[in-house]
């Protein structure tokens, strides 16, 4: 058996800060392979952007970063600077969150997308740039426009065009379609499904609004405090969930465009933990409606539920038909 | 960029011209009241000679006629004539003005070029040794008073080592002339010059360094380094050019101070420019020069200041096209 496209072991990802470190993702496991999609979900502050950050090693500088990121076998965190940057945007590349200050403000977004596609010594640039436009909807004489001039789903359409400048083999979209209205994110969304069908991309994307989640990704795995809590096929885990979080968050109606849901799409009661003061046991326990005594000592792990399916929470142990709010 | 934007900047700047022009008659009115009698103290002087001098030097009449006059002719840009020498204060200013555009344009432009490649590579390098010692080094000199560290500079290399001339703008008994004479010169210059860049050299390193820390935060330098760029790439592309724009305005107002910035260096490497010339007009107290060159300093000021303005909304495409 070959190994997969991409497998991330055990990633954990530690931000130094004047205040101490930040744990901000604490053992994180999942593999995606070739034309696969899965969906990462969570509430705002869990990791998830972390993990992107981590995937190319663009966090900020110090930060430490354990475990194994696999791509085709080889460990971005063992690469070398050569081999790593020949690996960026060519093997994996992200739509980064917040489309606005992910580009820069003061170059044309032509010569943003075309600077990816010289620096891995492809040429015809404008050509190809011009293509790249096209491909995401976006007429190609708005390579001259500066990011202001666009639109908030403009430019996320070119971030998404950026992205697939050098025929990445995995895309990663964080938060794609967060900032943007309903109509737009419905454009947006259908763009991304529609790209990653016609190119065979792999396909990892992130957001914390878990129904956007089940009609673009096949599989999902919800976050909790810098670990994943539940995984599994995505109309499943969405329709009978095991763990009482994910069960928050598939209960919650989105408030598009409400700040307050961004924050809190669960709907539960509580704020998600400090990474500087995780709660022991399961992380989750004080906010947990069913919450039982032994949750506070048992340190959880994702147990097997059913097929291909996995959940972090003592009532999985229970047996099956145990089923959650 | 709209036209109404560039017109009340335009007028904004006249206006502030204007105060200084009314600023400049009074407070050189309070400093002095008689200056005939300051001047001739001591001797005798006949009614009709009094009169004629307060003619001369434009003192006769009420103060609203001397202030209208005064308008008029600044205006006209006659400044008045110098007590000291008895020529028109513009002349004067225009013979020594080339000096001083020269050594302070000199040390400001490199100052500015020195200066920004510290400030980068001190916040790009943000914490290490080598910030530590650009940073600490630029606010060293930015507080060293520029005076003094002309005389040191003097006393060492010119009077101890004797490698460079003690003063002055050129050797007088050489009379050399076309390149060598410009040689020379330069030579006479190489000193004062050093002087004044090491003290602005700080300042453009410290506002480059806090610009790059600025730019450093953001997302779009991450995208950079994602696509594969190189760190220097990713620097001199990304976060040198946008941390340039904030220190555009820096450098536009840097260039009104050419003209005022080296009185104490000037006055130290006996340099003949405006800066002397204010030294020399300070002892007299020579008052139409003074004025005429507190006109022309603060102008010089008002003028980039002017540019700077303008020049940011052209460099930053933001502001270009809103
Ligand atoms: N550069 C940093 N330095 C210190 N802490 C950081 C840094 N970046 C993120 N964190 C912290 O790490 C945790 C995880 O952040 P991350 O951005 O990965 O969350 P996220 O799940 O993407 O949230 P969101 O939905 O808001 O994007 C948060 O507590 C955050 O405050
Ligand atoms: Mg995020």
């Amino acid at each position: 058996m070959s190994a997969p496209l991409l497998a991330v072991r055990d990633l954990a990802v530690r931000y130094r800060t004047d205040e101490g470190d930040v744990p901000a993702v604490r053992g994180v496991s999942f593999v995606l392979d070739q034309g696969e999609t899965l969906g990462l979900a969570g509430e705002s502050g869990c990791g998830k952007s972390s993990i992107a950050g981590a995937l190319l090693r663009v966090l900020p500088r110090g930060t430490e970063v354990t475990g194994e990121i696999l791509l085709d076998g080889e460990d971005v965190l063992a690469m070398k600077p050569g081999r790593l940057r020949a690996v960026r945007w060519t093997e994996l590349a992200i739509v980064f969150q917040g489309a606005l200050h992910a580009l820069n403000p003061v170059q044309q977004v032509g010569s943003q997308i075309a600077e990816a596609v010289e620096i891995h010594g492809q040429s015809l640039t404008q050509e190809r740039v011009a293509e790249l436009l096209e491909l995401v909807g976006l007429p190609a004489r708005r390579a001259r426009d500066y990011p202001h001039q666009l639109s908030g789903g403009q430019r996320q359409r070119v971030l998404i065009a950026l992205a697939l400048a050098c025929n990445p083999r995995i895309l990663v979209a964080d938060e794609p379609t967060t900032a943007l209205d309903v109509m737009v994110q419905a454009q947006v969304l259908a763009l991304l499904e529609q790209l990653q069908q016609e190119l065979g991309l792999a396909m990892l994307f992130i957001t914390h609004d878990l129904s956007t989640l089940t009609h673009v990704c096949r599989r999902i795995a919800v976050m909790y405090a810098g670990r994943i809590v539940e995984e599994g096929p995505s109309e499943d885990v969405f329709s009978r969930p095991a763990h009482p979080y994910t069960a928050a968050l598939a209960a919650a109606f989105p408030v598009i465009g409400d700040p307050a849901f961004r924050m809190r799409p669960s709907g539960l009661g509580g704020d998600p933990p400090d990474p500087r003061a995780i709660p022991t046991g399961c992380p989750f326990h004080p906010r947990c409606p069913v919450v039982r005594d032994e949750c506070a000592r048992t340190d959880v792990e994702l147990w097997p539920v059913a097929d291909g399916r996995r959940a972090a929470c003592v009532r999985v142990l229970d047996g099956p038909g145990a089923g959650t709010a | 960029m709209s036209v109404r934007f560039v017109v009340g900047k335009v007028l904004g700047a006249f206006a502030t011209l204007a105060f200084v022009l009314v600023f400049n008659f009074f407070l050189f009115r309070v400093v002095e009241s008689n200056p005939v009698a300051t001047l001739y103290r001591g001797r005798n002087l006949t009614d009709a000679q009094r009169d004629e001098l307060t003619r001369q030097f434009g003192l006769d009449g009420s103060k609203l006629e001397q202030f209208v006059r005064y308008v008029e002719q600044t205006l006209q840009l006659n400044l008045g004539r110098s007590y000291a020498t008895n020529r028109p204060v513009i002349e004067e200013i225009w013979a020594a003005a080339p000096q001083t555009i020269a050594l302070v344009g000199v040390a400001t432009v490199i100052s500015m070029v020195i200066g920004i490649l510290m400030g980068i590579s001190a916040g790009w390098r943000r914490g290490t040794t080598q910030d530590r010692v650009l940073t600490s080094t630029s606010m060293a000199t930015w507080s060293t008073p520029d005076f003094w560290l002309g005389m040191i500079l003097l006393t060492v290399f010119a009077v101890q080592l004797g490698l460079f001339p003690t003063g002055g703008i050129e050797d007088p008994t050489s009379g050399a002339t076309g390149f060598a004479k410009l040689l020379d010169q330069a030579w006479h210059m190489a000193l004062p010059c050093l002087t004044l860049a090491i003290a602005y050299v700080g300042e453009f390193a410290l506002v480059m360094r806090s610009s790059i820390l600025d730019v450093m935060r953001e997302d779009y330098l991450t995208l950079a380094r994602a696509k594969g760029l190189r760190d220097a790439q990713v620097r001199d592309r990304h976060a040198v050019r946008n941390a340039l724009l904030p220190s555009t305005a820096l450098i536009a107002i840097n260039f009104g101070f050419v003209l005022s910035g080296a009185i104490a260096v000037e006055t130290v490497f006996s340099w003949p420019g405006l800066g002397l010339l204010t030294t020399e007009a300070l002892r007299g107290p020579d008052l139409p020069m003074l004025q005429g060159l507190f006109l022309v300093f603060s102008a010089s000021v008002i003028f980039f200041n002017l540019v700077a303005d303008l020049l940011y909304p052209l460099l930053d495409p933001r502001v270009r096209y809103s």
